[in-house]
């Protein structure tokens, strides 16, 4: 893990044009302010989780971060470089439907690799296919596959074009959740092997806790960085220990929320 | 409970009760016109051996394959161009929508006029009644198309026409085959219309002369069996292409 900037965020502000607005367009139209004055670092190799409430704007923040969605104001520089739209290098996982349904296993991992040699191509794909635990299903097709299967596709898709970055956008909401606890320990001993920049979106506070090295807390829309919580705590992490409680719970205090109603104060646990 | 049998007996069966109740209801009317089951089989027989029969399919599923194969074609492509590109969408479906509803019935008489009595009056007929089913189903297949396909392509670099062959396509044929298999339907349907008028072969023409030239209700009812049963058929080819693995993901139950 190294010190270098890797993605800088600066002085963002995305709003959106008011599809119910009166007039047409022009300065008339009115706009939905999405995200404001977002600022923030990632240095190479980080794993980082962007967590806050439903709709608050972190599945935005990270489109415009990706490339796939312009900022009104402001920009992401990544290596000093501004971001202008989507790049190879930086490989964006979704939460459904990433994987092409009429490609088989194989040849949805092998799909960022078409412009290598066709022996390479092939080693590479059975390579990844390994790594994700898909050993014999290569020639399966998605509609077969379970909805863990799915994602590890498309992760050993990502991985298999040798990205810098992984851009992850709640990749296990629409899984059950023993698999999402198994995804999650498999998705952070990929990391540690394989070393990318991760910047993984959640609504989970739990699974933020578990797998980042920093949280970064988004408040509610218009949705601006609300604190940055640091996680220096070794993998794999035990969600029962009080250190993890009191972090989970620093979280949850940052959010501005008390889910579990507690009425004494964060010391007096962390003393217990 | 056993299924294996029921998707042949229980057809079958009806099948029977179908005939058996035809053959009733013909006997009881005392019709010297309208013909029995029976009847229809020996036409059938009449026409195998006239050496008709054959000609008159042939000739039927000709004019079938020449229109609908230039409907997909051209309908294929053109759908899809016209649902990908916003403005072509905007200048040309309207007009789209216009010739849509206009029976391939009520362009006979033009047809007529501007190709004459042969077979490129029923062909182009067949082409414009399959064209509007096989363009609309592009067209709606590349509006519906799932964003994050697209986004997750051109995260890779795809873009452009690379875009277009490997991810617009693809995703989109589950939607083309259903509106081939109705435009096929539509073609078969146009076809016996298109023969009765404008051509002297055909299973159309069959139908017509017989009445015509005599009032062999045999040969009409015969020439009806054999419309649908090869109606049946083309439409199963086509239900078997549903199962090709790159669409049959689309074809979920």
């Amino acid at each position: 893990m190294g010190n270098r900037k890797k993605i800088w965020v600066q002085d963002l502000w995305v709003n959106f044009a008011d599809s119910s607005a009166q007039d047409g367009g022009g300065d008339k139209g009115s706009v939905i302010p999405v995200l404001e004055n977002v600022n923030l670092q990632i240095k190479e190799g980080e794993f980082v989780c962007l967590v806050g409430p439903s709709g608050c704007g972190k599945s935005t923040l990270l489109n415009v971060i990706s490339g796939f969605l312009k900022a009104t104001q402001g920009q992401v520089l990544i290596d000093g470089n501004p971001v202008t739209g989507p790049d190879p290098r930086r490989v964006f996982i979704f939460q459904e439907n990433g994987v092409f349904p009429w490609l088989t296993v194989e040849d949805n991992i092998g799909f960022g690799l078409l412009k290598k040699p066709v022996k390479e191509r092939r080693e590479l794909v059975a390579y990844y296919i390994e790594m994700v635990g898909l050993k014999g299903f290569g020639k399966a097709y998605p509609r077969q596959l379970s909805g863990g299967m799915k994602q590890r596709v498309e992760i050993a898709r990502a991985l298999a074009a040798s990205p810098d970055v992984l851009y992850m956008d709640e990749p296990f909401g629409a899984l059950d959740f023993l698999t999402r606890l198994r995804m999650r320990s498999e998705l952070i001993e990929i990391w540690q092997r394989e070393k990318k920049t991760v910047i993984f979106v959640t609504h989970d506070v739990d699974e933020s806790v578990q797998l980042a090295e920093r949280v970064v807390v988004m408040s509610q829309r218009p949705a601006t960085i609300a604190s940055i919580i640091e996680v220096r705590q070794p993998y794999p992490r035990h969600p029962d220990t009080p250190a993890y409680l009191d972090l989970r719970d620093q979280v949850f205090e940052a959010m501005g929320i008390n889910p579990f109603k507690r009425t004494y104060s964060r010391e007096a646990v962390s003393r217990v | 409970m056993r299924h294996r049998h029921q998707p042949f007996t229980y057809p079958l069966i009806v099948g029977l009760i179908f005939v058996a109740t035809w053959h009733v209801g013909v006997s009881l009317s005392g019709s010297a016109i309208f013909p029995t089951p029976v009847q229809v089989v020996k036409a059938l027989g009449e026409l195998i051996q006239r050496g008709d029969l054959f000609k008159y399919v042939v000739a039927s599923l000709f004019r079938v394959a020449v229109g609908f194969s230039l409907a997909v074609v051209i309908g294929v492509p053109l759908g899809l161009l016209v649902g990908w590109m916003v403005p072509a969408f905007h200048a040309l479906n309207p007009a789209i929508q216009v010739l849509r509803p206009i029976s391939p019935i009520a362009w006979i008489p033009v047809s007529i006029l501007w190709f004459g009595v042969n077979d490129l009056a029923p062909i182009f007929l067949i082409f414009l009644a399959s064209l509007f089913p096989i363009m609309t189903s592009a067209m709606a297949a590349v509006q519906s198309i799932n964003l994050t396909h697209l986004r997750a392509a051109q995260n890779f670099g795809v873009r452009g026409f690379g875009l277009f062959q490997q991810v617009i396509f693809p995703a989109s044929l589950p939607q083309i085959i259903t509106g081939v298999r109705l435009a096929l339907g539509v073609a078969w349907l146009v076809v016996v219309a298109a023969e009765m008028i404008a051509v002297n072969s055909g299973l159309g023409f069959l139908i017509i002369d017989a009445r015509n030239a005599g009032m062999r209700y045999d040969l009409v009812v015969a020439g009806m069996v054999l419309i649908g049963l090869i109606g049946l058929v083309l439409d199963l080819m086509v239900r078997r292409l549903e199962r090709m693995e790159d669409v049959r993901w689309g074809f979920n139950r």
